[in-house]
């Protein structure tokens, strides 16, 4: 019987840096589009059915003792490659992932990002495999989440380990990538879903507007969530300052790369405001500012313990999205050549619009592959 | 449309990846060039039926969705067929063929590939007489129209050309190398 690991632990060994080697066995266009990266992982990619008369097709690139972590879609195949390595390669030191990719797409892995000025702390959800990242804010006893994902009970079972009450759900802008969790969990918990209302024309529920001048307050008047409006991703993106220390970009502005304008099929509407709040509405905030997004693309933007972020200042200096001065540059760049739209884009905004809710298996798997919701300069 | 297999495989409710395990042990019992109909509800069955064709020589033709079953259509591969030398010797090939079918006469086309190939895309108007058929089929033909024999790769039509010549056609003409080059216009399931 083949050991299995899970995500869990993948994904602590993925954030530690510590050397891990898998064998993805999905066919190899799955396996392009989307794969398990990031610290030290390497891996490698044969289809399982190339398996079935025989491992030859990897014997020869792995060691008997060595540890291979072996990976597919949702864990039936990679269970039966395991085996075959182990009875007929005589492997020793085999491992099967639980649940496959599609566990892995679900896993949130919390980061503390820091403290907060008067009591409290901010923490980063990294969803290892789709590049999505979320935010926990708690002070004095209280939490507000941004950019909440899917997987709605990891926050609450975090909350509730914190003896922490959630109070409010925040978007930053409504997503084409991912399902947003913020209005389920507002319910479930009696919190507020705060929504950018230029976004939210077509949606079917209420919600509580973010803009500018409502400023949100978790803990007893301690912790400012000050809102700055930033449109160009989707014409309702808001920023959010927290603490005067962080800056929460949402789709504008990643570590290494900045937001596209096209996933609502606006893309030369927007960009005059993608530009705009670029090049001079966060120029106007402190260099200072941590700047944290909602989304990485690169498993090398993961860095200490996992965490991803940046000082505001120095990707002024470092992301080529900000350095381009020519406005028509800019336009072609954001324009043109995007890569591919992500998966199920259109039913994942009628999702998160409430105008459809599909079942939860089609919600997983309309979340399948990577975000990409960035436009690599 | 109606789609034939010689065989059928229920793998219904099983999760990857026993689809490809079974359709991989069932086609081992099929002759070369039969067809099979694999029934799975497993969603990533489709790119992994198409991945394994592609990785073991036999032929994917498609997928028809019925509900919430995935009808996967696949060919045993030939070598036979892809070896083979042509004996007819009235050919044309796929420009020529291509310039009547986009001009303004009507013409005859007779497509001898399987039913389930001749489903997933044909030349429109083409009437389908899988090669297998064609002996008790023949005289659903005119024999005096031109008629444009077409199947894969042109071994199959072949054959068939042969045999309506040895039938009395007399304006047989077969078509090289066949529908896996074929660039014009296709109808069908896609």
């Amino acid at each position: 019987m083949t050991t299995s690991i899970t995500t869990k632990d993948l994904a602590k060994r993925v954030v530690n840096h510590e050397k891990t080697l898998i064998l993805d066995v999905r066919n190899t266009d799955e396996f392009d589009n989307w794969k398990i990266e990031g610290g030290n992982v390497e891996v490698i990619n044969e289809p399982y059915f190339n398996l079935l008369d025989g491992i030859e097709p990897v014997s020869g690139k792995l060691g008997k003792d060595q540890e291979v972590i072996v990976v597919c879609a949702k864990g039936g195949s990679s269970q039966m490659v395991a085996e075959l390595l182990e009875e007929e390669g005589g492997f020793t030191n085999v491992l099967n992932l639980e649940g496959g990719m599609k566990a892995w797409s679900e896993h949130l892995e919390p980061v503390k990002i820091g403290d907060l000025k008067d009591g409290g702390s901010l923490y980063q959800f990294v969803r290892l495999g789709k590049g999505c990242l979320s935010y926990l804010v708690e002070s004095d006893g209280e939490a507000a989440i941004i950019d909440t994902n899917r997987m709605i009970d990891i926050y609450e079972s975090f909350a509730k380990e914190k003896g922490i009450q959630i109070k409010h759900l925040i978007d930053t802008h409504l997503h084409a990538d991912h399902i947003s969790g913020g209005r389920d969990l507002a319910g479930k918990v009696g919190g507020t879903y705060h929504l950018p209302p230029k976004d939210a024309a077509e949606v079917t529920f209420d919600y509580a507007a973010l803009e500018e001048g409502n400023d949100i307050v978790v803990g007893n008047t301690k912790v400012k969530v000050q809102p700055i409006y930033s449109p160009g991703h989707t014409i309702g993106s808001t920023s959010l300052i927290i603490d005067d220390q962080y800056l929460l970009t949402g789709d504008i502005l990643f570590v290494k790369s900045i937001g596209r304008p096209d996933l609502a099929g606006k893309a030369e509407d927007w960009v005059s405001d993608l530009r705009d709040s670029l090049y001079k509405r966060y120029k106007e905030l402190s260099e200072d500012l941590i700047v944290l997004p909602a989304h990485y693309s690169f498993a090398e933007e993961l860095g200490k313990g996992g965490s991803v972020s940046a000082r505001l200042g120095d990707l002024y200096q470092q992301n080529e999205g900000l350095q381009v001065e020519d406005e028509e540059v800019f336009r072609k760049m954001v324009t043109e050549n995007l890569p591919p739209q992500p998966n199920a884009y259109q039913e994942i905004r009628e999702t998160n619009m409430g105008k459809i809710t599909p079942e939860d298996d089609k919600q997983k798997e309309m979340e399948t592959g990577p975000n990409r919701c960035a436009v690599h300069g | 449309m109606s789609i034939t297999a010689n065989e059928v495989l229920d793998a219904k409710g099983l999760a990857c990846p026993m689809p490809i395990v079974k359709t991989k042990k069932a086609i081992t019992n099929l002759e070369a060039g039969q067809v099979i109909e694999v029934q799975a509800t497993d969603k990533g069955s489709t790119a992994d039926m198409k991945a394994w064709a592609e990785s073991t020589g036999n032929q994917y033709l498609g997928t028809i969705e019925d509900g919430d079953v995935l009808k996967h259509y696949l060919r045993k591969a030939s070598d036979i067929e892809e070896k083979a030398e042509t004996k007819y010797e009235d050919v044309l090939n796929l420009d020529e063929l291509r310039n009547k079918v986009d001009g303004e006469e009507s013409i005859s086309v007779l497509d001898v590939r399987e039913s389930a190939e001749y489903a997933f895309g044909h030349i429109p108007g083409a009437v389908n007489i899988p090669l297998g058929e064609l002996e008790e089929r023949f005289e659903e033909l005119n024999k005096d129209e031109e008629i444009h024999v077409i199947c894969r790769t042109g071994s199959r039509s072949d054959l068939a050309a042969q045999k309506l010549s040895e039938k009395g056609f007399k304006h047989v003409k077969n078509v090289v190398p066949g529908m896996s080059s074929w660039e014009g216009q296709t109808e069908g399931n896609q």
